[in-house]
């Protein structure tokens, strides 16, 4: 293996233009290409692509091209690890991944290691979607910015509605079993436990990551249980299969969601008939109203066939060039700086700003659910016919939460 | 309480009569061959990619007979100019084959079709709710797969018990020698006995791909607990494999439904403690640990009666 690596270590500056290399920013981009969590890594890949394209069209960032490079991590934080030295390897300072705080964990640590063992050969961490609170409060680190809302700041949106909506009485939990199935699950109990006290929990499940091919089971046990409300922060096949049994079961209750829109989410909610009964907390989304966000979800769709599902990609790339363009320079430790308390009007409107206490982006954050559109409302998903409505919108200023990170500066 | 009883115990038989369709053909082989097939499992997943792309080019029931034919087809070459000749090299060279085929054709079905799960979906003709019971409803499609099950276990039973042929591959699988100097073609029985076993493999593919998730990592998810139900039913014993297959299913899908833990059996642990390794442990319900429990049974029957349920020979 080592000589292997030597090998290739020899080989590949040879390989590549030494000026070129100069020239682009590459960005290593480490999420599931394979597996369960394929269909959210391959759309993701894709929002990044078309991201990079549209600044380099423009010019790039202070004249360097952007070079998006992918890498398959299965998922799998051992094997995130060795993508990451492999990006490095490539010539890549900037990295960016999303799906699954496991993962998102293990690559803040690296990064936090990787920088304090080879300085001036930095590297930083652009997170767009891994949202277990503990990346921004006890495990933070300089070198790790995240553009998604966390996982707490979500929940605290989702139980401020659900307070006020007097029909909920019993409501189950099912999440996926890792740090941030785990993180959902004790936020709901807490905040839902504070918010109304007489909603009754009624179930608390924990399932295998990514695993599960049929959702029957755990959806008859929710059945058993009379639950009027389900909360989840399923993602990926996670979500897709679990909508997909509860259509088949003819299961009805409201569902809670952090990621129902994700691929085959739409089409399973469509066959289940829950017309604006499956809610979703995001950061933006197609029909929120905002022109501007609304000739880009056209754009984006028109070229690339798919929704936007990541808002927050759109934020981080542009982010980054202002970053850039503010430190006048691509060199990661200028760009850390200038990130840091850096506001920025978002794609769906609205300022957010990049706190510089745990590199957290706080946004205003939407409530919208699934159903027939209204005349306004012109962009529906996954052909169903069927759009995200608004439903609720929280500003920036009420949607930020305290942080315990202290952050350790270079 | 009932509800959740009867509605896993049916979940439970319909998991479990899916893994059987996929057993037979791997019990079939291994009875004949006293080989292990790793790519068994591969089979299944040929079967649901060629399901897809048949049922896009002429529908979903010429696909549900065509696609097991091209799994068999494929099958049968495998055993002719792969098994037959590692044959002489002894079972770890087959499974050795076996082994890597698997891989070569999980690799083979990603660089085809992508490593994303494909939009398979269930026949119209049978995507409707068949019954509704305790306000569940049961989808058409999920009895089909029941109904195309049973059919399978009754057919192989036939024809292995009562008919010529099964007489000449049962005799085979014992007495090839005696049976070669009987006549018989000893090498074209064993290559189309694997060509069916794979095409099984291949329906069971093509029935499955829509309800559960089509994608190139299948064979992997599926081909582990596929070994649990035939060591645990017998090697190579058909009905074996048959309640192995249900009690499989009907255990994994009712450990689900569980939600009893070590604390709730002998109450919390003392919080003063505070959280360590023996608090999760303690707090595990038995839903979070279903996936392994089919894994314990393995173990349990290995140590106990490793012949398996209805094996008749050790090994």
């Amino acid at each position: 293996m080592r000589k292997l690596t030597l090998a290739i270590a020899v080989i590949t500056p040879m390989l590549g233009h030494a000026a070129s290399a100069e020239d682009t920013i590459k960005i290593g981009y480490i999420d599931p290409l394979s597996g369960g969590g394929a269909s959210v890594g391959e759309g993701g890949l894709k929002t990044f692509q078309y991201l990079a394209d549209e600044i380099n069209a423009k010019g790039g960032i202070l004249g360097h091209k952007i070079e998006i490079l992918p890498l398959d991590n299965k998922t799998n934080p051992q094997e995130s690890l060795v993508q990451a030295q492999k990006a490095i390897d490539a010539g890549a300072h900037y990295i960016t991944q999303g799906n699954g705080s496991s993962v998102g964990a293990a690559l803040s640590d690296f990064v936090t290691k990787n920088n304090t063992r080879n300085p001036g050969k930095e590297v930083l961490y652009f997170n767009y979607a891994a949202v277990d609170p503990s990346l921004t409060n006890e495990k933070c680190s300089y070198w790790h910015f995240r553009w998604d809302a966390s996982s707490d700041i979500k929940m605290e949106a989702l139980t401020n509605y659900m307070k006020d909506v007097p029909s909920i009485k019993k409501v189950y939990l099912i999440n996926q079993d890792y740090s941030f199935g785990q993180s959902v699950r004790s936020d709901a109990r807490k905040m839902l436990g504070a918010k109304r006290p007489d909603i009754q929990i009624v179930g608390d499940e924990l399932h295998p990551l990514l695993k599960v091919t049929d959702f029957s089971p755990y959806i008859a046990k929710i059945k058993a249980s009379g639950a009027d409300s389900v909360v989840t922060g399923n993602w990926g096949q996670d979500i897709a299969l679990l909508l997909k049994a509860a259509a088949d079961a003819g299961l009805k209750v409201n569902w809670y969601t952090y990621y129902a829109g994700g691929a085959g989410g739409p089409t399973a909610i469509k066959q289940t008939g829950l017309d604006h009964q499956v809610f979703q907390i995001t950061e933006g989304f197609a029909n929120s109203g905002n022109q501007a966000a609304m000739d880009f979800e056209k754009a984006f769709r028109a070229k690339v066939n798919l929704s936007l599902w990541y808002p927050r990609a759109v934020n981080e790339m542009r982010m980054f060039k202002a970053a850039a363009e503010k430190a006048n320079s691509i060199d990661p430790i200028k760009v850390a700086a200038a990130l840091e308390d850096l506001k920025f009007e978002v794609l769906d409107g609205g300022q957010g700003i990049m706190r510089k206490d745990d590199h957290q982006f706080f946004q205003p954050i939407y409530i919208s659910s699934f159903g027939k559109l209204a005349a306004n409302e012109p962009f529906d998903e996954e052909n169903t016919g069927w759009g995200w409505h608004l439903v609720s919108k929280v500003d920036t200023p009420q949607a930020m939460v305290s942080t315990t990170c202290k952050m350790v500066r270079p | 309480m009932l509800e959740l009883i009867v509605i896993s115990t049916l979940n439970g038989v319909l998991f479990g009569m899916l893994l059987f369709l996929l057993s037979s053909g791997l019990t079939v082989i291994f009875s004949m061959m006293g080989v292990l097939n790793f790519a068994h499992a591969s089979f299944y997943m040929l079967g649901a990619f060629f399901g897809f792309q048949l049922t896009k080019w002429i529908g979903f029931w010429p696909a549900l007979v065509l696609a097991p034919l091209l799994v068999g087809a494929i099958g049968m070459v495998v055993e002719r100019y792969g098994l037959r000749n590692t044959h002489k090299h002894g079972h770890v060279a087959e499974l050795l084959l076996t082994f890597g085929l698997a891989f070569a054709i999980e690799e083979i079905v990603s660089m085809i079709w992508g490593k994303s799960p494909l939009d398979y979906r269930v026949p119209a003709l049978l995507d409707f709710p068949a019954f509704t019971i305790f306000s569940t409803n049961y989808p058409a499609y999920k009895i089909f797969m029941l109904a195309v099950s049973v059919v399978i276990f009754v057919a192989l039973l036939i024809v292995l018990k009562r008919t010529r042929v099964g007489l000449i591959v049962q005799a085979a699988l014992t007495h090839p020698h005696m049976v070669g100097h009987l006549g018989h073609n000893v090498g074209r029985v064993f290559m189309v006995v694997f060509g069916v076993g794979s095409a099984l493999a291949g329906l069971a593919g093509v029935i499955a791909g829509p309800a559960l998730v089509t994608q190139s990592d299948m064979a992997a998810a599926l081909g582990p607990i596929l070994f649990v139900v035939i060591v645990f039913g017998g090697l190579g014993s058909l009905p074996g494999a048959f309640i192995a297959s249900l009690v499989i299913g009907l255990v994994q899908t009712f450990a689900v439904a569980l939600n009893g833990s070590l604390a709730s059996a002998f109450g919390p642990l003392d919080p003063s403690a505070g959280p360590s390794v023996l608090t999760d442990i303690w707090n595990v319900t038995i839903a979070q640990v279903a996936p392994i429990v089919p894994y314990l049974l393995l173990v349990i029957i290995l140590i106990v009666r490793p012949m398996g349920l209805m094996g008749t020979r050790e090994s």
